[in-house]
């Protein structure tokens, strides 16, 4: 039980620089989006997306303390087999019906060529 | 014959007992958090599931409201801090928790669902305004899609709060067993996990919702 204990990992100095680098890394998203920092809609979005993550690892490090010696690596073979089939189910995903949308016929030309039909 | 019949029960006893003494103790929690942990990691992909239906439907708005005209931004960044202070409170109790505290341990599990309480007050605040408007599930593929995803994560957040309210009691009746230990390791690994999908949902949906 101790044992597990110890395994958990944590220490106070670590939760609270875990703590610290939350509070920045929610900050600047939430900056970005009230203050109107950045003018390229498509460069804010990308900035969102990167301090998320980057927010999502200090979370799995500092709260969760995934690592390599826990459970003789098990968590983080689970861990790694998640993140894969994540990244197919999204990437996946959104790719395909992202193509799909682009290949459709706009609705309005499809009536207009069935009006069209001789 | 039926003296083999009351003898298997007997011998199979005797086999398992040792798995409940002090020697094995270790290795049978080891294998609860990892359970735990795959538990989790199935829940992830719930979670993922969501992400991609609501980043396919998220922007087909059928003429309704769309992101920029609903989301309060202010006070999804307000829910966000209940949600972070939460964490690091739960990280408190479990520090507390490895020094033999029971005091401080359920002193810090309750600031911990005073703060959950009041993310799901905050959730539960949005969500009625939103259908005061007519920004129901069923007005378009996007708001469906929303209700899903963050209903979910609501979901998840009472769940872990009843759960955690239920553990206080336990606490309270029996002190620092090591039962009420390792349900406290697990309850912070599902406490810590759904702060790390909220990540995930103000970013995907709030923040970048209201940009697009």
């Amino acid at each position: 039980m101790s044992d597990h204990a110890k395994g958990a990992g944590g220490t106070f100095k670590s939760y609270v620089i875990g703590f610290g680098l939350s509070v920045v890394l929610t900050l600047i998203p939430f900056w970005i989006v009230l203050g109107d920092v950045v003018d390229n809609t498509a460069w804010a979005v990308a900035i969102i997306f990167v301090l998320g993550a980057t927010q999502m690892m200090v979370h799995i490090h500092y709260f969760l303390h995934v690592t390599l010696k826990v459970e003789a690596g098990w968590q983080v073979m689970s861990l790694g087999l998640t993140l894969l089939l994540l990244v197919i189910v999204l990437a996946g995903s959104i790719w395909v019906m992202f193509n799909l949308e682009e290949n459709m016929m706009p609705a309005h030309e499809q009536i207009e060529r069935v009006r069209n039909l001789p | 014959m039926a003296q083999t019949d009351t003898e298997q029960p007997n011998e199979f006893f005797v086999i398992e007992e040792p798995h409940h003494g002090d020697d094995h103790e270790e290795h049978h929690e080891t294998g609860t958090m990892l359970g735990f942990w795959i538990y989790l990691m199935s829940d992830c992909l719930i979670f993922g599931i969501l992400f991609a239906t609501y980043g396919v439907l998220g922007r087909n708005y059928a003429a309704g409201p769309a992101p920029a005209d609903l989301f309060d931004i202010q006070m999804i960044l307000v829910a966000t801090f209940a949600l972070l202070f939460s964490s690091i409170t739960y990280g408190f109790a479990v520090l507390r928790m490895e020094m033999d505290d029971l005091r401080g341990t359920v002193f810090w599990l309750i600031v911990t669902v005073l703060f959950g309480a009041g993310f799901l007050y905050l959730e539960l605040l949005e969500f009625t305004h939103l259908w005061h408007i007519g920004a129901t599930p069923m007005a378009s593929a996007f708001l469906s899609s929303f209700f899903f995803l963050v209903g979910t994560h609501g979901l998840h957040v009472l769940g872990g709060s009843i759960w955690l309210i239920v553990l206080l009691t336990q606490l309270g009746l029996h002190g620092l067993t090591p039962e009420n230990r390792r349900r406290v390791m697990c309850l912070s690994l599902f406490w810590h996990f759904l702060d790390l999908i909220w990540i995930g949902v103000f970013s995907l949906v709030y923040l970048t919702g209201v940009l697009l």
